[in-house]
């Protein structure tokens, strides 16, 4: 197979390789984007809080603080640019004793070294104004106005058609399996056959960052999955907070969040289990009662029934709890960009610029280009608008009025657009439209986004997945069954 | 925008809003069915099997053919149809209501009335709302979307099939995916007794050697990509027991777990709730607390029978024409639900005009009694032979039951099983 030669080849469609190859679409080099799974941020990224942080859970010493705050601050530019959902909603640490508030001014004085604009420590009646759901038992807390939230894989998926608007190339399916490097090139191997040589790479691999280190001869590390579980609430959820609660943080983790997500339905969650297996993201009875429990902590009257989903994210965790993100000291012309947990989605655009000049100071020259363009097309979604406002819509694109998605108002024209942007699987239109997403999680839906799939690509039923090979929705059909004919005979 | 005016707007095209609006057309009304898809029938069309009509239409009937009854009927009225457009909100105005509607080939369709019927249905319960615990593969539907895949689109949702719920959907569909050449391995059902209809055990498990475990439960789904198998544990006095806990290879999970009234529109427009049944809480005319909204079939609550529905809905189309004929009752007295009932529909009782009502009990009862008191005193006792959770019992009240009580303006009913 003739090899496709590039000058960047960023391995991860994940938040980090997407801000990156973004980053990069700015300027004069060809940079190729290569993702393992069928879609783009369908690993680490997909399943996550969804936060932008507030800069005060770390120490400044650590390089994600400097990244978290650099990119805590680009993300108002990056919505006009991009059309994602963001609400800077700010964030509340909630403190429910006299101890935890000791901890709450450690976490303010950090804040404050750290450069986190407008933090406040905040009293019992300052939090209760400022969030009116609070357990009575609330003592205090801290209030980090600049915190908010995102749909992290809409996020993706907006900075990766930015970068393919800019000429970056995307190959999916693309699981690199071998790499040698030719003396002035790396020539990498897809499991599938396919080729790509590139004069850099960047290892953005996520949870998968260690083998590809050690595949392209870099560094050896070990990648940690750690494993959050997450529930999804009905939007109809009388405890949608107005801003993210955190309760004051453990030592391993910034603790169980009730999460008001950006696009107005409740998060509660993770946990953070240590794991082994890099693919194992099962749900766990005793977990749940563990997150209703501690989301109640904050906001009585969470509720089991209010729950429509449940599902788990890994967070790619080092030894090291800093992000690594450097030039390779053992491969020539590789970026090594691993561990990047929380606050790794806050930190991503700032990630990008960091990457970019690691591969100047590395020797790569990146020249601006004169034509980038930093938008891309906004997308109408018929649930932004009223049915007055509507008429216009409907009559650009009669497909607005057919509402497939009846929870989370989402129509054929909404789908359409997913499926040619290259969106074809199930989870893929989900994550890019919130169709089956909402209350009936599908129930409704997935057969005519079947059946707008196979119209749209001409694919047969029998390929049509959930999120890739092996998830295939439907094993046969009754014209192609004899036994049923036999029985109707 | 798409402007047309009419006396009733019925929201949903399926058993409920069609039976309804044919009854509003009989009082010379006019009468709108707004439906989301491009036929009316609603879920029957996907319920191919029989044992629907026996009430309504005195034969045994199918689910489609039961719905081309009902159609049959409509195209008899003057019912205006708008099919394949959306509710979307509802506003109030000095004469009614104005509907406001999404259409692929009307654009937005607005439509003025004086009364509006409540006709949505119900959805599935599904994975979420029940908890199981594990990985989330391709390959868990809800029982009534695989009956959907296979009757109406003709596709295949698998080869080997656990089931879990043996509610009649649940029970219907392992009969369905047999016939289609899967293996059902099991139905798993949560309490110690069977969901479903005793003639759809029969027919649908015992017929075809499905095992039906009662007091198990699914406790983890497994499988990367598509489902590759499930857990199944035991309750022991409704604790999981995790030793004896088994698996089940296979590679579809159908969930038959319980239906919920579809009622975000109605909260939307400020329809108030009964906690209870998930519909809204309507008066003794089916009038929900909006007044000129009203409510019939599964989405004011979960019934077992398409004919009990269409009664419902009969009803309702009455009242609604009694309504806007500015008949309103004189007194209505609230209905409660004694001991061992879990809700009885509708909550209020028109003593000038008695009628029927519908209850779900909370307890499994053979040689029950049905009491019902006024005041604390007893005033009517109907004998059951069995009685369960999952079987709905009607209650008629004629004239001559009513003669003799003393009601004021605080009289209570109540419903009480014993």
């Amino acid at each position: 197979m003739e090899p496709l030669t590039t000058d960047i080849a960023i391995i991860g469609a994940g938040v980090s390789g997407a801000c990156i190859a973004r980053q990069l679409s700015a300027y004069e080099t060809d940079v190729t984007l290569l993702e393992k799974e069928v879609d783009v941020s369908f690993g680490v990224s997909k399943a996550n809080s969804g936060i932008i942080h507030g800069g005060f859970h770390h120490s400044p010493r650590y390089l994600k603080t400097r990244l978290e705050i650099q990119g805590n601050l680009m993300f108002d530019r990056l919505q006009r640019e991009l059309d994602f959902p963001f609400s800077r909603c700010g964030i509340l640490v909630v403190a429910m004793n006299e101890e935890e508030m000791k901890y709450i001014s450690h976490l303010y004085t950090q804040g404050v070294e750290n450069g986190a604009i407008g933090i406040e420590m905040c009293s019992r009646e300052r939090m209760f104004e400022l969030e009116p759901k609070l357990d009575s038992d609330c003592v205090g807390g801290l209030h980090a106005p600049g915190g908010g939230v995102i749909e992290p894989y809409r996020f993706v998926f907006s900075l990766v058609e930015s970068a393919r608007k800019n000429g970056v190339k995307l190959m999916t399916g693309f699981n690199v399996t071998s790499a040698e490097w030719t003396g002035d090139k790396h020539r990498i191997h897809a499991v599938d056959g396919r080729v790509v040589e590139a004069r850099w790479v960047v290892n953005a691999a996520g949870l998968q960052a260690d083998t590809v280190s050690r595949i392209f001869g870099g560094e050896d590390f070990t990648v940690h999955p750690r494993k959050g579980e997450y529930y999804l609430l009905d939007r109809k959820t009388k405890v949608c907070p107005q801003r993210v609660l955190f309760p004051v943080p453990t030592r391993v983790s910034k603790g169980m969040l009730v999460i008001p997500t950006a696009e107005g339905t409740v998060l509660i969650g993770p946990t953070a289990v240590d794991i082994e297996d890099k693919e194992d993201l099962s749900t766990n009875e005793d977990q749940l009662s563990q997150i209703l429990d501690q989301a109640r902590k904050m906001v009585p009257g969470v509720s089991r029934t209010d729950i429509i989903a449940a599902f788990s994210g890994l967070r790619p965790a080092l030894e090291d709890p800093d992000f690594y993100i450097d030039i390779s000291g053992k491969a020539p012309n590789l970026i090594q960009v691993a561990g990047i947990q929380s606050p790794g989605l806050t930190a991503s655009p700032a990630i990008g610029e960091y990457v970019k000049d690691l591969l100047k100071k590395a020797g790569c020259r990146l020249t601006e280009k004169a034509d980038y363009d930093p938008y891309v097309t906004k997308m109408p979604r018929i649930r932004d608008y009223t049915p007055f406002e509507a008429e216009e819509l409907l009559a650009s694109n009669p497909a607005y009025g057919n509402l497939v998605c009846r929870c989370e108002k989402i129509s054929e024209a909404e789908i359409v657009e997913a499926i040619r942007r290259g969106h074809t699987t199930l989870d893929g239109i989900k994550y890019f439209t919130r169709a089956q997403m909402g209350r009936c999680q599908g129930g409704f839906c997935s057969y005519k986004i079947i059946k707008l799939i196979m119209r749209e690509t001409g694919l047969r039923y029998d390929r049509i997945t959930k999120r890739g090979p092996g998830s295939e929705i439907l094993t046969g059909s009754l014209e192609e069954n004899p036994r049923e004919v036999a029985h109707h005979a | 925008m798409h402007e047309q005016s009419f006396d009733v707007a019925v929201i949903g095209g399926g058993a409920a809003g069609m039976a309804a609006a044919v009854e509003v057309c009989r009082h010379n009304l006019s009468c709108a069915i707004v439906e989301r898809v491009s036929y009316l029938g609603g879920i029957l069309l996907q319920c191919i099997h029989n044992g629907f009509g026996l009430q309504e239409f005195k034969q045994e009937l199918t689910g489609p053919e039961f719905a081309e009854e009902q159609i049959r009927q409509v195209k008899e009225t003057d019912t205006a149809l708008f099919l394949d457009t959306t509710v979307d909100s509802m506003e109030d105005t000095e004469t009614g209501k104005e509907v406001y509607c999404y259409s692929r080939e009307r654009g937005i369709v607005k439509l003025n009335v004086r009364a509006v019927i409540l006709a949505m249905g119900c959805r599935e319960r599904n994975r979420g709302n029940i908890g199981t615990p594990g990985t989330r593969p391709a390959g868990v539907f809800t029982a009534g979307l695989a009956q959907r895949l296979v009757n109406v689109e003709g596709f295949i949702p698998g080869r080997n099939v656990v089931i879990v719920g043996s509610g009649d959907i649940g029970l219907i569909m392992a009969r369905r995916m047999t016939w289609v050449g899967a293996r059902v391995h099991a139905v798993v059902e949560i309490q110690p007794y069977p969901s479903g209809l005793t003639r759809n055990i029969v027919q649908c498990l015992n017929d075809f050697e499905i095992p039906l475990y009662l007091s198990h439960v699914v406790s983890r789904i497994e499988g990367r990509d598509r489902v590759e198998r499930v857990a199944i544990t035991p309750l022991e006095n409704g604790i999981p027991n995790e030793e004896k806990t088994f698996h089940v290879p296979c590679d579809t999970l159908l969930l038959s777990v319980g239906l919920v009234p579809e009622n975000e529109l109605s909260e939307n427009a400020g329809v108030q709730l009964n906690p209870q049944t998930n519909g809204a809480v309507v008066d003794s005319t089916m009038m929900t607390s909006v007044p000129g909204v009203f409510s019939c079939g599964n989405v004011l609550h979960v019934h077992d029978l398409a004919d009990y529905v269409a009664e419902e809905a009969r009803r309702t189309g009455a009242y609604v024409a009694a309504w806007l004929d500015n008949e309103r009752p004189s007194l209505q007295i609230p209905i409660r639900a004694g001991a061992n009932v879990r809700y009885v529909s509708p909550g209020r009782f028109n003593p000038e005009r008695p009628d029927k009502l519908y209850l779900r009990t909370l307890i499994v009862k053979n040689n029950a009694r049905l009491v019902i008191k006024l005041d604390n005193q007893v005033v009517k006792e109907k004998k059951v032979s069995h009685l369960q959770p999952s079987e709905m019992v009607s209650l008629k009240l004629q004239p001559k039951d009513v003669e003799s009580w003393k009601v004021s303006e605080d009289s209570v009913l109540e419903v009480s099983v014993q």
